[in-house]
């Protein structure tokens, strides 16, 4: 479904800000992985994930998708793909836009924009019906600008955009990070069930340990823009935070984040 | 007394820079780009229209060719941001300069008068010219209502609200960029051949300044606005409002028989006073939006801090 192939990116190249953030990234999912990415600050993981969805061009490597090459592919084709779900729940909507306009443009993605009616009455029907599933009682307030609604609600509202027309490749960078305790707990179920409802090839960047053992079927452990721990099956069921805290610490890893969490 | 004689003629003058309002809403509004081609292209739209009338074209043709002048003018704009990658000020300036030069070639003369031609709407006959500019205004929020409507138009909200999100849902935003400053050039330059046709001539000058009435329009008419409904045609509607809103204080101004030099003044104050009352009114009024806006800030603040 989704490789990786020894993929590098540098900042800033052949400048003093020089900054090799990926140093040969080799990753391979099958359809249905979920992936669960651990490591420290400035490790590179956003910058992966960034790289596969296409944000910024690589120095180096392939990164293929259902056996295309999506290299040189533009970001908004990649989309058709690729979708995201960012860390900052502002980013993932149209605040300005309601929540039917906003899930209309998320269904429409990888195909053109044309002239018909943004959302008629057979989508209105359609996606009240998915927000209702998401039990926050959106469906009531379907024309409300998405700008009203709280950051929780509107990651919810990002997953659920993210995974309407079923892409190849789902990318979740720290996206329950910005949210109190309980609201992260929810859009973290959430993702769960949409998950595995839909068989979904899945990444998930994220910085709680437990999340990272607990959810999808593989992990991986970054640091200095490599992956230095591969984790799946039996390996990955038998993990523990300890474990993973012992890991860290091998690395010279002493990451407050990562303690903390 | 003087002023009530005058107002007609000053409604008529107003609708016609409601349209030019409703193609800034589009560029400054809806895109979230400050265009500043408008100076320049509602003179080409002015001044193509003026040069095809001069020559006995039929008024229809003159106003249609203007129309996708100033869409050209806008396509310019839009790759030098685009393609190019220069910031969308200065993308507008350097077409608004460039222009300067294209509309005189295309006039040929700084002035071209328009006294006996066969003109749509003229400030003579201000009657009809009103009924004709209310259809001409009506018709362009009905296809913009539709257009913003589709699928391509919600693509190039979502443009204007947060680029980065269209482009993970797929937007090329560069096209959406593009599409929109045409369009919003293309009534600019439309409101340049109404404008000329009505005040009986076109003029190099005319486009000074025409950014800050148009915007003073927008803005003023979203204040109006925002507080009866969020519908989208209203929000057109609530342009051409702030534009005659705009002109009915204008035309008082003259009225009082004050120095004319202060016009352009009084023109940069009451844009300044309306632009700053949103901004005042979001400082002192903690509504529900601003609440809700901070307390997202706060939480993914919350989430770097942990780092
Ligand atoms: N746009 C950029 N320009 C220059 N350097 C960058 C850019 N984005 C990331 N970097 C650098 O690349 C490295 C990897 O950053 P990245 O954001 O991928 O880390 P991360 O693993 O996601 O960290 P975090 O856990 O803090 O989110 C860092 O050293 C960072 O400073
Ligand atoms: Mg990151």
């Amino acid at each position: 479904m989704l490789d990786v192939q020894n993929l590098l990116k540098v900042f800033h190249p052949n400048t003093v800000n020089q900054k090799v953030a990926l140093g040969g990234v080799n990753l391979h999912l099958d359809e249905g992985d979920f992936v669960t990415v651990i490591g420290g600050n400035g490790a590179g993981k956003s910058t992966l994930l960034n790289c596969i969805a296409g944000v910024f061009g690589v120095e180096g490597g392939n990164i293929l998708i259902d056996g295309v090459d999506v290299t040189k592919m533009s970001e908004h084709k990649r989309a058709k793909f690729v979708s995201r779900v960012f860390q900052d729940p502002m980013k993932g909507t149209a605040a300005s836009m309601n929540i039917e306009d906003n899930l209309a443009l998320a269904s429409q993605r990888g195909k053109s924009h044309g002239l018909r009616w943004n959302v008629t009455k057979k989508d209105k029907e359609h996606f009240t019906e998915l927000v209702k599933t998401l039990g926050l009682g959106l469906e009531s307030r379907m024309s409300t600008k998405v700008a009203l609604l709280s950051g929780g609600q509107r990651q919810a509202l990002t997953l659920l955009m993210a995974t309407l027309n079923k892409p190849k490749l789902l990318l979740l960078d720290e996206h329950t990070a910005a949210l109190d305790p309980k609201t992260a707990e929810k859009v973290l179920a959430l993702t769960r069930d949409i998950t595995s409802r839909n068989n979904q090839t899945t990444v998930m960047i994220t910085h709680n340990m437990k999340d990272a053992i607990e959810m999808g079927n593989k992990l991986i452990m970054m640091s200095e823009g490599k992956i230095i721990y591969t984790a799946s099956g039996e390996e990955k069921r038998n993990l523990t935070v300890d474990d993973l805290l012992k890991k860290f610490r091998e690395i010279g890893q002493q990451n407050d984040r990562i303690l903390l969490s | 007394m003087v002023y009530l004689n005058a107002l007609p003629g000053a409604i008529g003058q107003a609708l016609i820079w409601g349209i030019m309002a409703i193609g800034l809403f589009i560029s400054y509004k809806i895109l979230d780009f400050a265009d500043l081609t408008v100076d320049g292209s509602m003179v080409t739209g002015a001044g193509t229209c003026a040069v095809l009338l001069a020559n006995d074209v039929p008024t229809g043709v003159a106003i249609l060719v203007a129309f996708v002048a100033g869409m050209l003018c806008g396509l310019v704009t839009a790759l030098l941001h685009t393609k190019m990658g220069i910031p969308p000020i200065m993308s507008g300036i350097l077409t608004q300069l460039a222009l300067w030069s294209v509309n005189l070639k295309i006039m040929g003369k700084a002035t071209i008068s328009l006294v006996g031609k066969q003109l749509l709407v003229a400030r003579a006959d201000v009657g009809t010219s009103i009924i004709i500019l209310v259809a001409f205004v009506a018709v362009v929020i009905g296809i913009l209502y539709w257009f913003f409507g589709t699928k391509l138009g919600c693509a190039i909200r979502a443009t204007g609200c947060n680029e980065e999100m269209a482009r993970a849902q797929g937007v090329n935003t560069n096209t959406t960029k593009v599409l929109a400053l045409v369009i919003s050039n293309g009534l600019v330059a439309l409101a340049g051949a109404l404008l000329c046709q009505y005040n009986g001539s076109a003029d190099i000058n005319m486009g000074r300044g025409a950014i800050v009435i148009g915007l003073a329009a927008v803005i003023i008419g979203s204040v109006i606005v925002s507080k009866i409904s969020s519908n989208f045609a209203v929000q057109l509607i609530g342009a051409v409002v702030g534009s005659i809103v705009y002109y009915l204080v204008y035309q008082l101004v003259i009225c009082l028989e004050w120095d004319t030099d202060l016009l352009k003044l009084l023109s940069a104050i009451l844009v300044a006073v309306f632009l700053a009352v949103p901004h005042f009114k979001q400082k002192f009024n903690k509504s529900k939006f601003v609440l809700a806006d901070l307390n997202c800030d706060n939480q993914s603040n919350g989430g770097e801090n942990n780092a």
